[in-house]
């Protein structure tokens, strides 16, 4: 009988080894996930609570003198959120229809018209509300926190608040004319 | 008298070719920033807007007026981490080439290497494996061995028996 050299068995990766690699992995995928489906989520849409945020507002854009605004004190007013930027070429087209229905609206108290400049520059910022004679509240998107918080996914898009804070209505790309966005508005504000 | 005027006179032109370099460097650092200074910024910036195109090399017009932001800035002064940090205010940290080291961020760092590591230390042990089998312990008792010569002793019998 000849001799054989067997293997022993060669010892595995310890257990508690093992658990900590699969909790990494199963942690890290989670948060693949997590970060996939928030992408996917798309905009907010009508029927949503819009928690309440912070808006710092260019100099000469201010509210009633104040030189930020805050989403909730806006309470029992309809609330059209415009996302737009000096670069947007489409934003122009409807620029002069949306301060067109804000002056229609400005003196009843019942609207307010808030412009989010999305990641542009101030100096070019002005000169664009300049050129379209733009006088509603607006201000820049610091950090892109208002933005992110609608989940846009361009400019320009405007989203309508009712009275009670919840989404009632998403434009996506431009308004085609005053009558257009007073027909949102107007039934709102009669609720 | 004359070797004295002589190497006076000597002594102000260098002084004055002195001053002169030395203003022109004043003059530079006060410039305008090139070009060079403002990519050597934007490129560790990303369009925030376009996805996955570095400022520098971004043909938008979105673009080229943060360029000119940065121009701006940098003939104000500013330092080059105060303009990223100012892009980090006005649109967020993902525009940052590299990801702030706060808060979650640090797993982009510290993951692939741990992960690269494990994985070496794997294939290090797997290669170590398949060089040397391990030799098997020596028996602990004659009552393993019997079964086996018996078996063997009870087999070659019967093979002769057969012959």
């Amino acid at each position: 009988m000849t001799e054989t050299t067997e293997i022993a068995p060669r010892r595995g990766v310890p257990l508690w080894a093992q658990i900590i690699i699969w909790v990494a992995l199963i942690g890290l995928l989670a948060m693949v996930g997590v970060t996939l489906s928030k992408r996917q989520q798309g905009n907010v849409q009508p029927g949503a609570a819009i928690p309440s945020f912070t808006l710092p507002l260019f100099k000469g854009y201010e509210y009633q003198g104040k030189t930020e605004v805050n989403l909730s004190e806006f309470s029992g007013k309809v609330v059209v959120i415009n996302f737009w930027a000096s670069w947007c070429k489409p934003c122009e087209q409807e620029a002069a229809e949306l301060q067109g229905a804000w002056v229609s609206y400005q003196l009843s108290g019942d609207v307010v018209f808030l412009g989010v400049d999305y990641v542009d520059t101030e100096p070019e910022a002005r000169v664009y509300l300049e050129k379209y004679g733009i006088t509603f509240p607006n201000g820049p998107d610091m950090g892109t926190r208002v933005s992110q918080l609608f989940r846009i996914s361009g400019v320009p898009e405007t989203y309508f608040i009712d009275k009670t804070g919840v989404l009632r209505f998403v434009q996506i790309g431009p308004f085609s004319s005053v009558q257009a966005i007073k027909s949102v508005i107007d039934p709102l504000v009669a609720e | 008298m004359q070797r004295i005027l002589r190497n006076t006179r000597i002594a102000i032109l260098l002084i004055l070719v002195l001053a002169g370099l030395l203003a022109g460097r004043a003059i530079a650092q006060g410039g305008f920033p090139t070009d060079d200074d403002v990519n050597a910024v934007a490129k560790q910036l990303y369009c925030p807007v376009c996805e996955n195109t570095p400022l520098d090399v971004c043909p938008t017009q979105a673009c080229a007026q943060w360029r000119d932001q940065i121009r701006l800035q940098l003939s104000q002064g500013w330092t080059e981490a105060q303009i990223k940090q100012y892009f980090v205010d006005n649109y967020g940290a993902r525009v940052l080439d590299e990801p702030p080291r706060q808060g979650l961020n640090w797993l982009v760092y510290i993951v692939p290497p741990v992960v690269i590591l494990i994985g070496v230390v794997f294939v290090f042990s797997a290669m170590r494996a398949w060089k040397k089998p391990v030799k098997a312990a020596p028996a602990q008792g004659p009552s393993t061995e019997a079964p086996a010569d018996d078996y063997v002793a009870r087999l070659e019998e019967e093979i002769k028996k057969r012959n």
